[in-house]
């Protein structure tokens, strides 16, 4: 199967993530292979497909977690993979990543969270630390939850603080692993809302690992689609594009949220 | 025809298979089963199951089922389960074959559960020359913390055990030591077996209990929540922000535990001493202080802090491996536990044999 191109690859600036002939497996056990693409600067990437295709799993070879089974992985067109700990160290500093539960450190308050990384890297004063706290929870609607712990946090709100404490060192590139899922309809579209306006205002790069159709639709710029069968990428494009242009059965069904394929079905 | 009737439910029990399979082999001339519901009450799953049984055994026998008798609800739910695709089940072993494949990959993983603790100490041991050298992120709170929580709230289970462990020794030698009138060598025997293994071992097992357990429950469960990952995409060595602080707090507090313990389990055996033996407190600690050597008291001491390091990087190492899922959480504090104690008692049987070399 052919990769389906909708959006033009051709752009002045150098991507600023690439990933090459990516191929992912745990052990024996292939995951995906030949996986291709690359983001440019300041876009909402999504990478989307069926529970079980993968979509955390490549997130997870990204940010570092996992080392590749082949292939590489790109930043400002420095490789990620095979460079030194310290090159790694740079790169991943760069990061801001917020996780499917939020993965807030349970022992420490919401303040100490989103503090943490700024104590590590910065020279601040711990003042300074605490203001830059109370901005950054404001950011994200948490303004007053200073001395919380994680457990004494809704589920919504475990992410928002997680997306505070992604955001503390203004990270050139922020990744979301499902960012949406386990929220109400509303709280969703607002925590899409809120992944807009930080890009514009922060000026980051953007990649989400998501399968809920509004959001992506909501904030795609450019998308990516694995599907579990191939173990591999079968689309890329924008997501609306895409709903229009893609011709693949897998990528439509997946889209119309398999109404396509139903009506097909009753035509024939 | 099979004809259905009264109520079907979950509750009740249900025809047994090997009656369904007697009667479908009973007429070699059967070539279709229909149903008639006419009499049918309520029903449940039961009759779902039992249906799919027919099916099951008439269709192994070439027989047609007709299921059009059945109740619209019962047809409905046959399709649905027909019509999901299913994981096709691997083709049925043999139970020599599945037993060689267990055993091989019980032998795998053992050998891979090895390089990943070579793998967890070399991380640990570079993280600590890191902290020698002042360059690793550990945050002094973080260690006072576990200090404290290894240290001064673990004395009550401490005081406790060892005090009735000191008894018990006592208890054991009192009776045949009065036999030969050496009655006052008690705080020999007491002395000797709690300043050089006794207190040692009875303070590592507790410590591998409370606070092995705990370290594995927690970094378990902080890995299966990501928090562990969160920590290393921040570019903060997990190794040295979680195990560092936990692994120093347990080595700083194990000597110190370990002479309260061999204080308290004297103290036991002097009670029994002045109690069923009649001798005193005064002489009970002399002939212990003339009996123990410097060098039996320092190595129950330098013991237990070895110890100390077995339980924190048996207790990290396991938190460390835990697999998503919350069980796994529960499996890391119980193989924590279980490493510990199988490397301290091993460690205390090395210790005896190098010690008995070294004449000490």
């Amino acid at each position: 199967m052919p990769m389906q191109q909708t959006t033009e690859q051709l752009d002045s600036s150098a991507p600023h993530i690439e990933v090459r002939d990516l191929t992912m497996a745990y052990g024996d056990r292939v995951v995906l292979t030949d996986i291709n693409f690359s983001v440019r600067r300041g876009e909402i990437f999504i990478i989307m497909g069926g529970s079980g295709c993968g979509k955390s799993t490549l997130l997870r070879h990204m940010v570092g977690l996992i080392r590749p089974a082949k292939g590489e992985i790109l930043y400002n067109g420095v490789s990620f993979t095979d460079s030194d700990p310290r090159t790694r160290d740079a790169i991943v500093r760069r990061f801001g990543i917020l996780y499917q539960g939020g993965a807030l450190w349970s022992s420490m308050t919401l303040a100490e969270n989103v503090g943490l990384p700024l104590a590590e890297f910065t020279l601040l004063r711990p003042d300074e630390i605490r203001e830059i706290v109370s901005l950054k929870l404001a950011m994200v609607g948490l303004k007053g939850f200073e001395d919380f712990y994680p457990s004494e946090l809704s589920g919504g709100m475990r992410k928002r603080g997680g997306l505070a404490r992604a955001i503390a060192l203004d990270p050139e590139i922020l990744f979301f692993d499902e960012p949406t899922s386990g929220l109400d309809p509303l709280s969703a579209r607002l925590f899409d809302d809120l992944i807009l306006e930080l890009r514009a205002s922060l000026g980051a790069t953007v990649v989400v690992v998501s399968h809920e159709l509004a959001s992506i639709f909501a904030i795609g710029d450019d998308s990516l689609f694995l599907d579990a069968g191939s173990r591999t990428a079968i689309a890329q494009g924008n997501p609306r594009e895409l709903l229009e242009k893609c011709e693949d059965p897998r990528v439509r069904r997946f889209l119309t949220r398999g109404k396509e394929t139903a009506r097909e079905a009753k035509s024939v | 025809m099979v004809e259905l009737m009264g109520s079907w439910r979950l509750g009740n029990a249900l025809p047994p298979a090997t009656e369904i399979d007697r009667q479908l082999k009973s007429d070699g001339r059967l070539r279709r089963v229909a149903f008639d519901s006419t009499q049918l009450g309520a029903w449940d799953t039961s009759l779902l199951a039992f249906v799919v049984r027919i099916i099951r055994s008439g269709s192994a026998r070439g027989i047609e089922i007709d299921s059009s008798g059945l109740p619209e609800g019962v047809q409905h739910l046959l399709r649905l389960v027909e019509s999901k695709p299913s994981r096709s089940t691997s083709e049925a072993v043999s139970r020599w074959r599945a037993m060689l494949h267990n055993l091989g990959t019980a032998t795998l993983s053992f050998f891979e559960a090895g390089l990943s603790l070579f793998d967890f100490v070399g991380l640990t041991v570079l993280a600590f020359l890191k902290l020698l050298t002042g360059r690793a992120r550990m945050r002094f709170s973080d260690l006072m913390f576990q200090v404290q929580a290894c240290g001064v709230q673990a004395l009550g289970i401490l005081s406790l055990i060892s005090f009735l462990v000191g008894t018990i020794l006592a208890f054991m030698g009192a009776v045949q030591l009065r036999q030969f009138g050496a009655s006052i060598y008690i705080a020999d025997l007491v002395g000797i077996g709690i300043a050089r293994d006794m207190g040692a071992m009875m303070t590592a097992i507790i410590m591998a209990g409370r606070t092995g357990a705990a370290y594995a429950a927690e970094l378990g469960s902080m890995k299966v929540s990501e928090e562990i990952d969160a920590l290393s995409t921040m570019g903060i060595s997990p190794i040295e922000f979680l195990v560092l602080p936990r692994l120093i707090a347990l080595v700083m507090m194990m000597p110190l535990l370990c002479l309260y313990a061999d204080f308290l389990g004297m103290l036991g055996g002097s009670a029994v001493a002045a109690t069923v033996l009649n001798i005193s407190f005064v002489s009970y600690f002399g002939r212990t202080a003339a009996a123990v050597s410097l060098v039996s008291f320092l190595g129950g001491l330098f013991k237990a802090t070895i110890y100390g390091v077995l339980v924190a990087v048996a207790g990290c190492w396991r938190g460390f491996e835990a697999q998503a899922g919350s069980s796994a959480v529960g499996e890391a504090a119980t193989a924590a536990v279980v490493d510990s104690i199988v490397w301290v008692v091993t460690a205390c049987g090395l210790f005896a044999v190098i010690f008995n070399v070294m004449h000490l």
